[in-house]
């Protein structure tokens, strides 16, 4: 316990499955693709208000999607659309939320920052940086209370990580054992300033150790990487050891928010990762390797289109929510 | 199939903007995610990016062009292969006009929700100015925030700034532009995303020799810091005999602002002008800006600065003399008037101001109050209206409940009862969370008819 072996790569050992390619790559695409599509929707005025896209991060969620299971919960920042979608929420229901339509999952009242899903098990969208994690000790606490034998997963911002409150939840879940997987999505920047500028810590993944939180640091831009490390960090939270940590070395391609002009740092570190690191073109090139035929991506390509375009009629179709829905949802029984 | 590019929207409020530049020509091939042109929006110069993949067939709006409004079709782009002369096929003329209102050049599918909530508030409605500082100039509040505190920091060496991106980020809505080249980075301090431990960091720096000024992205955020505020800043000086003093200023928007939701869209004037030990602003015009963050950058209280994020880019006239200041503690009277008495502060002014006008189409003369401060209340001009006008209605964002009105109300009753011809009244903010939704948080926010239909019920309409 709380030592800390640097990964930067995936391990030896085996690689993802077909299936397993296959999931996790029709899910990366549909979170590009969504992404893309509620970017153009906020240029056009259909969503407003702060709108963070998740494009470039990918293989996070769905490399940890692959490990979770049925019953396992999430929470995560305002960064949420990846999360959602990879969490079995319908592509529909997330836009028209986008879009503040009664079709959306909170019907309207959330928006992009907050939203949803008890049924997918889904804790939200925050918009208070950093109040995720004592919240999602706090889901992990129900696990242990109960014994229901669910994970929950923790993603926050390097940004989110110098907050006061991470700490005081580590601390609660090695002191109370609880089975909570924190994922520490280091994108590089935190708005406009970056982790050398934000953080005394070198090692991110080492921010657990003073409370013997075992963890790892691995490439966030390799999905087999992290779903590899994924499973390490839950088997160790179900078999009631207590919490891990795993810091995820990923990226954002576009602003930290719609109105980011980006001026924290050159276009062309941007291109060189999109160009060298791209999650999706790295999968799709080692599926070619493994001898997957064209044919499945053009399908996939396809599915994934009419899916987000769908998702966007909707959204654009479904009516503004009723005035009286003003004055509901305040307190339960009223 | 040739399809259009429209001016996009690029900030929460965001109507119009400048194409500063195109990146790619006519007849580039552009991949989704290419930059391919420049846009400046009220706050930045950003890069816009493809959305899709294709050729850029035509440019219909030339570099340097002002005042485009969001969803004008500046380019057309053609698929791979299409001839550009599928351009003319498409019908631009519609929503190609510059001067069209934002909601009118929205496409039809947007039509019912403006690409930008309109802000309730009348920046231009005639308001006495400061006739004892003579001169002025048309500035932004913006503007005048990041005066006041350039000229505070070179009049007193102790004063430094404070806060998340307001350093080399030159402040998330760029209220510090230009201080870190003037001042440098042991004046002008970027923080980690750490509000509970920067402001106790700070109060711990005033009570010992400097004077902070600390800056919060949102006064949202400053529920994270809240118990430093209160527990540390306001109360040592009491509970040290008067041995410490905290000179120490907290400041950003508070408020709603555009489509934020509930997290971020809170007004804390209530919270904080319930504490004693704290002073509380609220300005509203540039004028009031600058003035009272001057004063509260000079006060030895810890003072917290109420700003308002959709005013940040509207203008007014400012005093230019270089030692324009305001007094902490007083009302300013903004419109006489012999019938009712309105009491506002921040955005709320302007409303108030509008309301005043439609009540004078109707025969009634409302008298505008911009509190200015909230703590401590300048009862005096308050009571005095009132007994001159005989009717009260106070206007906030905030919450009805133990809010700013609630105060406002007492005061009267208390202090003028015998000069009330109706019920004091207020005007508020529904008693919700703010929603997301485009219509509902239009039908949350106080309007002017609100006003005038509280005043309309004294009247016994
Ligand atoms: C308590 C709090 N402080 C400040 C903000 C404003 N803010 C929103 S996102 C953000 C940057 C967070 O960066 P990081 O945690 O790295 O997450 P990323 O956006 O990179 O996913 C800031 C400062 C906020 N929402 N909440
Ligand atoms: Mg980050």
């Amino acid at each position: 316990m709380g030592s800390t072996t640097d990964v930067s790569s995936r391990q030896n050992g085996p690689a993802l499955t077909q299936e397993e390619m296959e999931r996790a790559y029709k899910n990366m695409l549909l979170v590009r693709r969504f992404e893309e599509k509620a970017g153009q929707l906020y240029g056009m005025g259909l969503i407003g208000g702060f709108c963070h896209l998740y494009i470039g991060q990918e293989a996070v969620v769905a490399g940890i999607g692959l490990a979770m299971k049925k019953g396992d919960r999430s929470i995560t920042s305002y960064r949420d659309h990846g999360q959602m979608l990879v969490a079995g929420m319908t592509a529909r229901g997330v836009m028209a939320e986008l879009t503040g339509r009664s079709g959306g999952y909170s019907h309207g009242k959330g928006g992009s920052m907050h939203m949803f899903s008890k049924e997918q098990e889904f804790y939200g969208g925050h918009g208070i940086v950093g109040a995720q994690v004592a919240l999602g000790t706090g889901l992990a606490f129900t696990s242990a209370y109960k014994h229901d034998g669910a994970v929950s997963i923790v993603y926050f911002g390097e940004g989110a990580s110098n907050q006061g409150q991470v700490y005081e939840s580590f601390n609660l879940a090695a002191l109370l054992k609880l089975p909570c997987l924190y994922v520490i999505e280091n994108n590089r920047y935190g708005m406009g300033t970056s982790v050398e500028r934000s953080s005394a810590s070198k090692d991110l993944s080492k921010n657990g150790a003073p409370w013997g939180i075992p963890s790892r640091k691995v490439d966030g831009m390799d999905v087999a990487a992290v779903y590899q490390a994924a499973q390490e960090g839950m088997e160790h939270c179900r078999s009631g050891k207590g919490p891990f940590l795993l810091e995820m070395e990923t990226y954002r391609y576009r602003g930290h928010s719609m109105s980011d002009p980006a001026k924290y740092r050159q276009r062309s570190e941007v291109d060189e990762m999109r160009r060298t690191r791209d999650p999706i073109e790295s999968l799709k090139a080692e599926m070619i390797k493994h001898g997957i035929d064209e044919s499945f991506f053009k399908t996939v390509d396809t599915e994934v289109k009419a899916t987000v375009k769908d998702a966007a009629e909707f959204a654009e179709t479904s009516p503004e929510p009723d005035p009286s829905e003003l004055w509901t949802d305040i307190l339960v029984g009223e | 199939m040739a399809s259009p590019i429209l001016m996009p929207a690029l900030s929460p409020t965001m109507t119009e903007g400048t194409l500063a530049r195109w990146v790619k020509k006519e007849g580039d091939t552009v991949r989704s995610g290419e930059v391919i042109a420049e846009i400046e929006t009220d706050k930045a110069t950003m890069e816009m990016e493809a959305a899709e993949d294709g050729v850029l067939g035509r440019i219909l709006i030339a570099d340097g062009t002002a005042d485009i409004a969001v969803n004008t079709p500046i380019a057309v782009l053609l698929e791979e292969g299409e001839d550009a002369s599928a351009a003319d096929a498409l019908d631009l003329s519609a929503k190609s006009s510059n001067t069209a209102s934002p909601a009118e050049a929205a496409p039809a599918a947007a039509s019912a929700q403006p690409a930008s909530p309109q802000a309730p508030v009348a920046a231009s409605t005639a308001h006495i100015a400061e006739p004892e500082w003579g001169e002025t100039a048309e500035i932004t509040v913006r503007e005048a925030l990041r005066d006041a505190m350039a000229a505070e920091m070179r009049r007193d060496e102790d004063v430094f700034l404070l806060g998340e991106e307001v350093a080399q980020y030159q402040g998330a809505y760029k209220v510090s532009q230009g201080l870190l080249d003037e001042f440098g980075d042991k004046r002008v301090l970027d923080m980690p995303i750490t509000e509970h431990g920067f402001t106790g960091m700070a109060v711990g720096a005033a009570l010992s020799g400097v004077k902070p000024i600390v800056e919060f992205m949102t006064m949202n955020f400053s529920l994270q810091a809240v118990d430093h505020i209160i527990n540390s800043a306001a109360k040592t000086r009491y509970m040290s005999g008067g041995q410490m003093t905290c000179p120490i200023v907290f400041r950003g928007p508070n408020g709603a602002a555009a489509r934020v939701g509930a997290q971020h869209s809170q007004c804390f004037a209530s919270w904080y002008a319930h504490i004693p030990g704290l002073k509380v602003v609220a300005p509203w015009s540039a004028a009031d800006a600058k003035g009272l963050l001057r004063a509260a950058i000079r006060d030895p209280n810890p003072v917290v600065v109420l700003e308002n994020e959709i005013l940040y880019g509207k203008k007014f006239p400012c005093p230019v003399d270089e030692d324009f200041v305001l007094p902490i503690g007083k009302a300013k009277i903004e419109r006489e008037g012999k019938d009712v008495t309105l009491v506002a502060f921040s955005i709320m002014v302007g409303v108030a101001l509008e309301a005043a006008e439609k009540l004078a189409e109707q025969g009634i003369d409302a008298e505008v109050i911009n509190l200015r401060t909230l703590r401590p209340l300048d009862t005096e001009t308050i009571i005095n209206s009132v007994k001159k006008t005989n009717r009260i209605v106070s206007v906030e964002e905030g919450w009805p409940a133990a809010g700013i009105g609630s105060e406002i109300c007492t005061v009267a009753v208390e202090q003028a009862f015998d000069w009330l011809d109706a019920p004091p009244a207020r005007v508020c903010g529904l008693d919700i969370p703010l929603p997301y939704a485009a219509n509902l948080e239009q039908l949350a926010l106080p309007k002017p008819q609100w006003v005038v239909d509280a005043v309309l019920k004294q009247f016994g309409d």
